[in-house]
């Protein structure tokens, strides 16, 4: 299932507003699947800037490598170094322990403008599969 | 254009394969995972469909001379019931396909190529063999080739054929039924570990692969796919082609050196390799491991000091072994274990070095003799 309480993007990051001015990012369930198996997770450095649609990192599988976009501007806080010897939580644990960074938003507004509701972002992928 | 299917298509759906475009076939590159799929034929057994493939037969008072003819290795020297591995080599020694020899009488051989290669290698044969040619015949549409793979392959087997596997060592082959399906049944595989290799006829496939896996359940067998084929290849230092080989790189820069037989008499390319033998070769294929966390991929550049160096023929991360591994060709006065350079990651080198291989040798497995002359020097 698809949390309701989170933002998507079309590039399958998820967003959760942690109602400070601040936001968590991770990768869907679904991008998890798609990658498979995830072996390493680079992400950018704490007090980096990122603008909306910046690579922030990268998720590498046994199979590919797959780019991870920030869905909005902001200046990282924290990432989750659990992953660096734990990459495989992103695959077991996407909306949770698998968290990639939280940042301080440089708009404290909605990014329900910019981004897609559960529901929305269902309906995304299952015509990406079309 | 249409991908072509394999005679276990049905069945791969059925059990959840992810199917994915690969050399102009649907194949599984998936079923549970990758990473679990490795480990089980590292610790039990996994069946590979590996149909795609291709299969040549040779026949005739013509076959020996022209294998020996397109071939590195002496044919000669088999017996019916052992196959080699070898390759179809250019003028200049590079790979046209990498394959296997099966001998199976006097005047019958059986060619395994890879399935993206197979058209090309026909028509190679075609133009370089002339009319001896004549005696080769396709039969890759009609073959299917299923590989049980795993440290509990032969106890699986042994439990649906009346061929004492015991005798089928390792690149020979036997001649009988499986499970009541008749075909050739040979020890070898692209793994690292212990298995065996099954052509049968294509319509009798399924029933095969369902037996396969019926009998197979209790020991741990599991449906397993071309990413652990790849994962599983890469951490035994198996040769890709298209990859790590093809004919801008001969058989002796692959460090396959052991399958070009000189004194056999001459065949295609033998100059250019007999010369890169005496003189040496200028690059050779190493193995090297990432010193620093990151996922080395095929075409990645190499650099020493900024400058380039080579690169990645293949990498990935080796889930037995835990690390990030990757072949390359780099200088030939550079590839002692211990050299070290840079992999360029999206724009980030990270330091590597060379080391040993193969990355993982099976446990039990006996070691390669030492050669004559470093025992000679003790």
């Amino acid at each position: 299932m698809t949390p309701d309480d989170l933002y998507y993007s079309k590039e399958h990051e998820w967003l959760r507003l942690e109602g400070d001015g601040s936001a968590t990012i991770g990768i869907t369930d679904h991008a998890q699947q798609e990658l498979g198996d995830i072996v390493y997770v680079e992400l950018p450095d704490p007090g980096s800037a990122l603008e909306a649609d910046d690579v922030m990192g990268s998720v590498e599988s046994v199979k590919a490598v797959s780019e991870i976009f920030s869905p909005v501007a902001g200046t990282v806080t924290a990432v989750n170094d659990a992953l660096e010897d734990a990459p495989e939580v992103v695959n077991s644990d996407p909306y949770g322990d698998g968290w990639l960074i939280r940042l301080r938003l440089d708009d404290a507004g909605s990014p329900a403008a910019t981004m897609l509701s559960a529901a929305d972002y269902d309906k995304h992928v299952a015509s990406e599969a079309d | 254009m249409s991908l072509r299917r394999t005679p276990l298509h049905a069945l791969h759906k059925e059990l959840g394969g992810r199917l994915v475009p690969f050399a102009g076939w649907e194949m599984p590159v998936q079923f549970a995972g990758v990473v679990s799929e490795h480990f089980a034929v590292r610790r039990q057994a996994g069946l590979f469909d590996v149909s795609h493939m291709g299969e040549l037969r040779v026949t005739g008072p013509e076959a020996l001379p022209l294998l020996q003819r397109l071939t590195p290795n002496d044919v000669s020297r088999l017996v019916p019931g052992r196959a080699q591995y070898s390759a179809l080599t250019t003028d200049s020694g590079g790979f046209v396909d990498d394959i296997i020899v099966y001998r199976r009488g006097e005047e019958s051989f059986l060619v395994v190529t890879n399935a993206a290669n197979t058209a090309r290698d026909l028509a190679w044969i075609r133009e370089r063999g002339g009319t001896a040619a004549e005696c080769v015949e396709d039969l890759s549409d009609e073959t299917a080739l299923l590989a049980l793979q795993g440290p509990r392959a032969p106890a699986i087997l042994q439990t649906l054929t009346d061929l004492d596997l015991t005798t089928v060592r390792y690149y020979r082959f036997a001649e009988g039924e499986v499970a009541g399906v008749p075909g050739t049944v040979a020890r070898m595989g692209y793994t690292g570990e212990d298995g065996f290799e099954i052509m049968v006829p294509a319509d009798r496939a399924e029933e095969l692969a369902r037996r396969l896996l019926d009998a197979g359940a209790s020991e741990g067998l599991v449906s397993t796919g071309l990413g652990a084929r790849d994962t599983l290849r890469l951490e035994a230092k198996m040769a890709l082609h298209g990859n790590d080989i093809d004919e801008d790189h001969s058989v002796e820069e692959a460090d396959l050196g052991w399958i070009v037989k000189p004194d056999k008499g001459d065949f295609i390319g033998r100059d250019a390799l007999v010369a890169q033998r005496e003189h040496g070769v200028t690059r050779k294929l190493v193995g090297f491991e990432l010193r620093d966390r990151g996922v080395p991929r095929h075409g990645y550049p190499i650099v020493v000091n900024g400058e380039p160096f080579g690169e990645v023929t293949s990498g990935g991360h080796a889930p037995f072994l835990k690390k990030s591994l990757g072949l390359a060709y780099l200088p030939a006065d550079a590839c002692e274990p211990g050299q070290a350079f840079e992999v360029v990651i999206r724009g980030r080198p990270v330091p590597a070095e060379v080391v040993p291989t193969p990355f993982y040798v099976r446990p039990g497995k006996k070691k390669k003799k030492k050669k004559r002359a470093a025992a000679a020097a003790v």
